[in-house]
């Protein structure tokens, strides 16, 4: 289990992160204000969501005077693209011993 | 024979065995023949029983599953949890076997899918949210829509 793959899950593991998370690559860079409007919770709860996203390297983000602006990182998804194709690996693989065993059991 | 109809971002692994659901019931609920092709456990068919699967242990992980039973429906549906990484990284799996009869044999689907402790309540809405999610991941990694360096 990849500890990068692990921050990335439990970062997105929470709907209001994914959901921040999937506007900013819809609509690209996004100052905290335009996704406290969009998240409709409060500007710090969106702030500490934010927080976990750019700990996990899925966001990044500018000051730009009073405001700060965030931008989605798509390329931080791929530990966790690499860990699910790990993890279809593994259960065709055990599809095809459970096939082996039911032939053992006739 | 074999056909893994599975989407790779979605997790799920179909196949028809040409075998009755009774028997493939058996493979997937007696916990030597489980141990056979799928990793060593003490699995039992019982609601709320906490089990583990044991694999070699591997950078980062120390190959242990911990699991609870959720749903048990004989020769039909079986579901656990599937805990990676200990409580403290709250990463948590569900995993659902759904057999159904189908021509010269039994349907067999695995669906894994993602969620977290504090959504187990809400699990069906929360394993939606992450289907879609996962089938957003290929649009959202093609052709590197941001963050160059």
């Amino acid at each position: 289990m990849q500890a990068a793959a692990d921050n990335v899950f439990r970062a997105l593991a929470d709907p209001t992160r994914r959901a921040i998370f999937e506007e900013l690559t819809r609509q690209g860079e996004q100052t905290v204000h335009a996704l406290t409007r969009y998240a409709r919770v409060s500007q710090p709860a969106v702030s500490k969501h934010l927080t976990v996203l750019k700990r996990a390297k899925l966001v990044r983000h500018r000051r730009e005077g009073r405001e700060t602006h965030y931008r989605a990182q798509p390329d931080a998804l791929r530990p966790m693209v690499d860990w699910l194709d790990h993890y279809g690996a593994f259960w065709r693989d055990r599809f095809d011993r459970l096939e082996a065993l039911l032939e053992r059991m006739k | 024979m074999s056909n893994p109809t599975e989407s790779p971002r979605t997790l799920v692994v179909e196949r028809v065995f040409p075998h009755p659901p009774e028997k493939l019931w058996r493979a997937l609920t007696e916990s030597p023949l489980l141990a056979q092709w799928m990793l060593s456990n003490d699995f039992e068919p019982v609601v709320g029983r906490k089990f583990q699967f044991r694999a070699d242990p591997a950078p980062n992980w120390n190959g242990v599953v911990d699991c609870e039973v959720l749903i048990v429906a004989p020769f039909q549906k079986l579901s656990y949890n599937w805990g990676v990484g200990g409580s403290e990284s709250g990463l948590q799996w569900i995993v659902l076997w759904t057999l159904t009869p189908a021509e010269g044999g039994t349907h067999v689907r695995m669906e894994q899918s993602g969620f977290s402790p504090d959504q187990k309540a809400a699990y069906q809405g929360a394993k939606y949210g992450w289907q879609k999610f996962f089938g957003n991941l290929e649009r959202l990694l093609e052709p590197e829509t941001g963050g160059s360096e």
